[in-house]
């Protein structure tokens, strides 16, 4: 599959998103936010960062660019989005997931390995995991805690829209321990921890990450 | 040129880390009585033209759209100046 991944002014790890999806046996494609074009590609990866310097909240800026037109249409008519981090906070700003993202309640920048429980294997990002494996992938982010009212909670989990868990310890004060969620469709998935940094044993821990990447190959063979 | 002040407030019910944090330095430095603090946002509109019941309806649009998050954040538009507030947030 041609995966796109979004450079935003201030996007981190637009590079290594793309070193994972060719890694998952997809080839990376790169997009610019500037551009209302999505060059023809099956899915698109918003990465981490600190997008329009992160000025107003994380990710309202960027949530307005011209590439975020095409790719919320494109997620609407089922195209599989995954928002890492920033592209987590763009995806709640854009609407096209429920919540918000704020401040880390303890206020300090986390960088940690994060141990986390995948609980939603059924989209096209996670369907190479096992149900309810439990995983260590990075986490390293300042405004990480996952904020949404009781109904919206409660909904997120009685539908099994809730994608990670934290586990052993919440790093940021998300409701719930909540580390990633998904649409109602299943097609739009949004993480705060980076598992584009969790493909290689020469630079993280380990390669639990790698399964974001693979599982388009497998939905792309289904 | 009218200008129109929009104040962006996280909502009462979520957490405010910054508010909590400046909530924490100032017993620090000897100011006593303070029991919360909450941290939000200020936006100035200079406005060009006359001001309108259909311009304030425009900033309240801007405010709900992009100055603030109806997620976790509440709006008040107001003209400063005129007493009370003209239109207020939802």
């Amino acid at each position: 599959m041609k995966v796109g991944v979004v450079t935003f002014p201030g996007s981190l790890d637009d590079v290594d998103a793309q070193r994972a999806v060719r890694m998952g046996s997809n080839e990376a494609v790169a997009l610019w936010h500037g551009e209302h074009d999505l060059k023809g590609v099956d899915a698109v990866i918003l990465p981490g960062g600190f997008s329009y310097g992160d000025y107003l909240r994380c990710g309202a800026i960027s949530r307005f660019s011209p590439v975020m037109t095409e790719v919320i249409e494109a997620a609407r008519k089922g195209m599989p989005v995954l928002g890492i981090c920033n592209g987590f906070q763009i995806l709640c700003e854009s609407h096209l997931l429920p919540g918000a993202l704020i401040r880390n309640d303890h206020r300090k920048f986390v960088c940690r390995d994060q141990r986390l429980r995948i609980e939603n294997t059924r989209t096209p990002w996670t369907s190479a995991y096992d149900d309810g494996v439990e995983v260590t992938i990075v986490l390293k982010n300042g405004e990480g805690g996952f904020v949404a009212d009781d109904e919206t909670l409660d909904r997120l989990e009685g539908e099994g829209q809730v994608l990670a868990r934290y586990l052993d310890v919440n790093p940021n004060g998300s409701l719930r321990d909540i580390a990633g969620i998904t649409n109602a469709r299943g097609n739009v998935v949004g993480l705060m921890p980076h598992p584009e940094h969790a493909v290689e044993d020469l630079t993280g821990a380990g390669t639990d990450g790698l399964g974001f990447f693979t599982s388009l190959a497998v939905a792309a063979l289904a | 040129m009218p200008r129109v002040v929009v104040d962006v407030m996280p909502k009462s019910e979520i957490l405010d880390p910054q508010g909590k944090a400046v909530l924490g330095a100032l017993p620090r430095l000897g100011f006593s009585g303070v029991t919360d603090v909450r941290q939000g946002k200020r936006f100035e509109l200079e406005l060009a033209g006359e001001l309108t019941d259909e311009t304030l309806e425009q900033v309240r649009r801007m405010a709900e759209t992009l100055l603030s998050n109806p997620v976790i954040e509440d709006f008040v538009v107001h003209v400063p100046g005129a007493e009370p507030a003209q239109v207020s947030g939802p």
